[in-house]
């Protein structure tokens, strides 16, 4: 029963995304045209929460359940391949409307279309794994 | 009651999503949506002939019962927990969407003139779907994560890394909205 607590996690980011409306292709189309505060209100407040959520677990030397100090994995250093892959998921995500969270949550809201979308989306990981070793990072 | 069944506002939902973030690092774990998608790869074998899919996808079961969730977590909300509203579009969006032939902005999630079967299944609507859903696979593995891993998490722990990849996220998405859609809509 150890994954029940992922279960819930999941079930609650369910929830979140599609209540906040950030499953929506409409709200991803106008943050781009920078004609709403909504995602950029989001956004915003998740990641300002964040910082301060990491900063006191760190200032206050929190444990994970496994009994280690909490930690965020550190970003492999490189330049091109976060300039360059995040372009290209940029243009994916302002295309389809989705980025991977949401694409799942979709299945769920009866949107069986969205299926399309993440198949393409597991061919171009595979792509990317096929000729990673020939692009730069 | 009816404060949840109604759109939740941003500041609501902004300080929720960092607590999923930090209730999966707080279990041992990270908040990265699209590594699902290099294991569902590995699960499908291709780590026999590609290295980048060799790896013991079995220590990533948590993270697809998260996807498991949230799938879950996406019927109960849309079918237990709302009722019908439309989302409040600027009106400028509305105009500028329906010069670009969609209609009815906002009355749905997803716009029928993309995710329609009628539409995904045309010749012009399966394209759109599989390139969006090819460069949202391949970027997010190049750039080493997606909204969860790099926008939340990364930015959350202040790593350059991540500033990067979200500004590479902007450069793609305005250029498609920008320059793009008039050319594949108009």
């Amino acid at each position: 029963m150890k994954f029940i607590k992922f279960l819930l996690v999941g079930i609650i980011f369910g929830i979140v995304l599609v209540k906040s409306e950030a499953v929506s292709w409409y709200r991803i189309y106008e943050m781009f045209k920078f004609e709403s505060f909504h995602m950029y209100g989001i956004i915003g407040t998740a990641i300002g929460t964040g910082v301060i959520l990491l900063f006191l677990a760190k200032k206050l030397k929190l444990n994970n359940l496994e009994g280690h100090l909490m930690t965020v994995p550190k970003k492999d250093k490189g330049l091109f391949r976060y300039i360059l892959g995040g372009t290209l998921f940029g243009l994916g995500w302002a295309l389809a409307g989705a980025c991977p969270g949401p694409m799942y949550i979709l299945v769920g809201t009866g949107v069986f279309s969205i299926l399309i979308v993440i198949a393409a989306a597991l061919l171009g990981t595979y792509a990317y794994g096929v000729i990673k070793d020939k692009l730069p990072h | 009651m009816e404060h949840l069944l109604q759109p939740w506002p941003w500041y609501i939902s902004g300080p929720l999503i960092a607590l999923i973030m930090f209730f999966l690092i707080y279990f041992g774990k990270t908040f990265g949506m699209s590594s699902n998608l290099r294991t569902l790869c590995a699960i499908g074998g291709a780590g026999k002939k590609t290295k980048f899919f060799d790896f013991n996808w079995k220590a990533q079961r948590w993270n697809l019962i998260v996807v498991l969730g949230a799938v879950i977590g996406g019927y109960i909300a849309h079918h237990l927990l709302s009722v019908p509203t439309n989302i409040e579009l600027n009106p400028k969006t509305i105009e500028g969407l329906s010069q670009l032939g969609f209609e009815n902005p906002g009355q749905t999630l997803l716009p029928a003139e993309l995710y329609s079967w009628e539409a995904a299944l045309s010749f012009k609507g399966f394209l759109i779907l599989i390139i969006g859903g090819f460069l949202v696979g391949f970027g997010t593995r190049y750039a080493g994560g997606c909204t969860s891993g790099h926008a939340i998490t990364g930015l959350s722990s202040l790593q350059l890394p991540s500033l990067i990849a979200v500004i590479g996220f902007f450069i793609g998405g305005l250029i498609m909205i920008h320059l793009l859609f008039p050319i594949i809509f108009g």
